[in-house]
């Protein structure tokens, strides 16, 4: 599959290939850093299999989704906590 | 090898942490032991409300006398302790529910605790996640709520700070009538008087107590800081309480400092085991998002359970036991035993050191229940 | 069903190489199967991609076997808890719904040992097995310099996967001495496919530079990792890099099994020789009966599919296989033995639990993992205590206690088991 898909990344339009997961188009828009930990330090995804919760993101308004196991959708509207 | 001490607790929960501060600040030569850390038993389990409840006059007296001494107690509170005077927002759904609202707030009001009475525009404004057409509630500012497990440390750092010893990992298996304690081990401690503040697990150590096990439900999500600002509780919850033989379940959902969501509770007898019951689950949750609709989307972080300490008159146990006046008991807190810990303590140590308490402590007295 | 409800004969928690064996061998044997697993694919971690681009010819051959088998698939769907037994509650894009089971098998796979140490919470620093199935769904690396660090042959793995896709790896250390992967090497005569695989990893590696008897000490960098310094307990290096890529070797996901009140032995899940826990009717394979490996997880899978059909004649033909394999599975625990200096690498302010921010110094005011979490509330946050349980039993020796449900988070409304609307009036 080499279409693109087009997302929202913090309200920022933009492309990816289809099939990535959320947490690639995150690093591939230039962030890795996707939220806070409890005392404010810069935290990303660690294990890439959705045990350790690092890489979670908000996903069409849906908190706390695993970004590291879900394909990135046409319209998709990405936030992080960063 | 026995050592002497003037009391002996058996428990270190808050209720055996608090006398335990009380009576070394006191004078008295403490010591406190438990088989598993402290407040691991109910007091972890629980929500850490700190609450006002009027059921009855005696329950109304302790814990609005124990919520001002935590009032008293919060600016000394460690950050992990996470007291937060968030208040209680009692919600009522119909006109029932209502008049109990206005019944509450003239019997509050008249006994000095501060309330306010909301109309149902009121309570959307104060809570927005409140599903639409709630008649109204009562809105009780001075309530808060704290992390129990960590108070309960903290009562025990100041009572050692006065001199307490604290063991634990040891269990206690009797207590004797002329004072003192026996241990797992068949070891002895000799003691003054000995205090059997383990909760639930009471009649394990005063067989024949009219303490039973009333099983509780809890869920807590992630962080959802400002999803709501009180303590939220139905006021059906005081049927659910009130219900002496029937599991039953009443929406009552916790903001922590941190911002995860305590929800609950259910209340269940002859649920000895710590399982999640999922049909209790099932309609605790139900009746949750019956009144807060958007909870459903959160994320569940746990599940667990425990149990409370139940009386039939639903007051504690505090004072001699009437089986042998070295034995005493600070037990039977049932869903109050944060709150009213403290007024346990104080009252508790008042008794033994022969001062005057400042509420009665005559309804609590274990020697009602003397057969 | 009516009810939302899904039934089957036999239900697969795990879609990787064990889960997908005993799926096609319970099938092929007859029964209705249906595999849950919480990725949209199937292969779980380490044929991760494999579906649409086989790297590996085993894991084309399994998906085609698979494809034909007949047993249905639910992907997305995460195992919350056993309300009862013979039924699973699961959530599938954020709705629940419960699977009804006669025989269930846990092939919940493995997940990487992060041991923590000065700076390894900075983004950038990932799990190598994280960092792989991460660049096989689009993770970019090209360009980027990448440390690779920790122990066990996905090191090789991923630092193969990271040169393919144009990444500059700089080094791969690995804890374990030269001679013990040696021997480990060798060993692996018995098992053609994985010499093959190993001297073919390390023909493409030529030109990276290899450490064995090596470790990271810390991480450093501003929001980011920015450089490694790594030890070999003589001398130290200092490695500017993107990414560090570093974990410990694979502990087993024993959640699911330990709710379901399952025996463990020696930290693993307890089974026979037919692959079955302690739990009538319910059965375990791969990753959490033991670490070893893809070819290891198929042989098991196999068995407790068939074994869960009751067809106990095929299961046993593969005895004398999964023996080899456990030969291997021991091998593979030996050579890549975590040496004690790595519970050092945590200094007292060293986060351990990353959900809830508790340095090692607080923890090591407690004296076991109960205490710890009820007083630091280390292992009370998101990850339920998978990545500081972990972490914490090797440093400390704290062993976890049972579990609470759900499994894994999940949604408040997936909690619920019944459609029926209201919350009903008394119950008994």
């Amino acid at each position: 599959m080499n279409n693109a898909v087009q997302i929202t990344i913090n309200g920022r339009p933009v492309s990816v290939p289809a099939g990535i997961v959320v947490a690639a188009a995150l690093a591939r828009s230039g962030t890795i850093q996707f939220r806070s930990s409890i005392t404010g330090q810069p935290r990303g995804p660690l294990c890439g299999m959705g045990i350790c919760m690092e890489c979670r993101a908000t996903i069409n308004g849906q908190t706390n989704c695993r970004s590291c196991l879900i394909v990135c959708e046409e319209g998709m509207e990405i936030r992080t906590y960063g | 090898m026995s050592e002497a001490f003037d009391i002996v607790i058996a428990g270190a929960g808050i209720v055996g942490a608090a006398c335990a501060r009380e009576c070394a600040a006191g004078g008295l030569k403490v010591l406190v032991l438990d088989q598993g850390p402290v407040g691991g038993g109910t007091t972890g389990a629980g929500m850490g409300h700190l609450v006002v409840m009027d059921d009855s006059e005696a329950q109304f007296s302790l814990t609005s006398y124990s919520r001002s001494l935590w009032h008293q107690l919060a600016p000394e509170l460690p950050p992990d302790v996470e007291y937060e005077q968030c208040g209680t927002l009692w919600v009522a759904a119909d006109d029932e529910e209502m008049s109990e609202v206005s019944r509450k707030q003239e019997h509050y009001a008249q006994r000095g605790v501060r309330v306010e009475v909301l109309d149902g525009a009121a309570v959307a404004k104060a809570e927005p996640n409140l599903r639409a057409g709630l008649r109204g509630g009562l809105r009780v500012p001075e309530d808060a709520v704290l992390y129990p497990p960590c108070a309960a440390r903290f009562l025990l750092d100041r009572a050692r700070e006065q001199g307490a010893v604290v063991r634990t990992g040891l269990s206690v298996t009797q207590l004797l009538p002329e004072g003192g304690v026996v241990l797992a081990d068949d070891s002895r401690i000799s003691a003054g008087i000995s205090v059997n503040a383990t909760g639930p697990w009471s009649p394990g150590l005063n067989p024949g107590l009219p303490v039973r096990k009333r099983k509780g439900h809890l869920v807590i999500t992630d962080r959802y800081p400002a999803f709501v600002h009180h303590q939220i509780v139905e006021l059906g919850y005081l049927k659910s309480a009130h219900a002496v033989s029937q599991d039953s379940v009443a929406f009552n959902i916790q903001p922590r400092k941190n911002g995860q969501l305590l929800i609950g509770s259910s209340r269940q007898f002859d649920a000895e085991g710590t399982e999640v019951n999922q049909g209790i689950l099932d309609r605790m949750l139900k009746r949750a998002l019956e009144y807060l609709p958007s909870l459903r989307a959160l994320s569940a972080i746990r599940v667990w359970t425990g149990h409370r300490a139940a009386t039939p008159d639903k007051l504690p146990l505090i004072g001699p036991s009437y089986s042998s006046n070295r034995i005493w008991l600070a037990s039977g807190h049932e869903g109050l035993g944060i709150t009213t810990s403290l007024g346990t303590g104080r009252l508790l140590a008042d008794m033994l050191l022969n001062r005057k308490s400042a509420i009665p402590p005559d309804p609590y007295l274990p020697g009602r229940f003397a057969p | 069903m009516a009810d939302g409800s899904i039934s089957c004969e036999v239900a697969v928690v795990g879609g990787g190489p064990a889960g997908l064996a005993a799926a096609c061998t319970a099938a092929e044997s007859g029964r209705r199967v249906v595999l849950l697993d919480e990725s949209p694919w199937l292969g779980g971690q380490i044929w991760r991609g494999e579906q649409n681009a086989a790297a590996h010819p085993h894991a084309s051959a399994w998906f085609a076997r698979f494809d034909r088998s007949g047993a249905k698939v639910l992907a997305r769907s995460t195992v919350i808890s056993s309300p009862a037994p013979g039924s699973l509650l699961a959530e599938q894009d954020g709705e629940g719904f419960q699977v009804k089971w006669d025989r269930l098998i846990l092939a919940t796979g493995a997940r990487e040992l992060f041991l923590p140490f000065p700076g390894w919470t900075l983004p950038g620093v990932m799990g190598p097995g994280g960092l792989q199935s991460l660049i096989k769904n689009g993770w970019p690396v090209s360009g980027q310099r990448v440390v690779v660090a920790g122990s066990g042959p996905l090191l090789l793995a991923v630092a193969d996967t990271l040169r393919k896709h144009g990444a500059n790896v700089r080094m791969i250390a690995e804890q374990a001495s030269w001679s013990s992967v040696i021997r480990f090497g060798l060993g692996l005569a018995a098992h053609t496919s994985k010499l093959l695989q190993a001297a073919l990893l390390k023909l493409r590696l030529l030109g990276i530079q290899n450490r064995y008897g090596a470790w990271p000490v810390s991480a450093e960098g501003k929001d980011r990792i920015q450089m490694v310094t790594l030890t070999d307990g003589a001398g130290t290096w200092k490695l500017d890099c993107d990414l560090l890529a570093c974990g410990f070797g694979l502990v087993p996901n024993l959640e699911l099994a330990m709710a379901l009140g399952c025996e463990l032995k020696d930290g693993f899940v307890r089974v026979n020789d037919l692959q079955a826990t302690s739990i009538p009717n319910v059965f375990c394979a791969g990753e959490p009966t033991g670490i070893g490996g893809a070819d290891c997880a198929l042989v098991e899978g196999q068995i407790a599919g068939y074994a869960s059909a009751e067809f106990k004649a095929q299961a046993e033909r593969l005895f004398a296989k999964r023996r080899s394999w456990h030969t291997f599975r021991t091998a593979l625990a030996e050579a890549f033995a975590l040496r004690p200096v790595l519970k050092n690498l945590a200094t007292n302010e060293t986060i351990i639990c990353r959900c809830e921010d508790v340095s090692l110094g607080r923890l090591r005011q407690c004296t076991h993992w109960r205490e710890a979490k009820l007083h630091s509330r280390c292992g009370m946050g998101a990850c339920q205590g998978r990545v500081c349980g972990a972490a914490a039993k090797f440093i400390l020796g704290w062993e976890p206690e049972s579990i609470r449900p759900p499994v894994l988070p999940a949604r408040v409304g997936s909690l619920i088991s019944s459609r029926s609307e209201k919350s009903g009036g008394h119950f008994r």
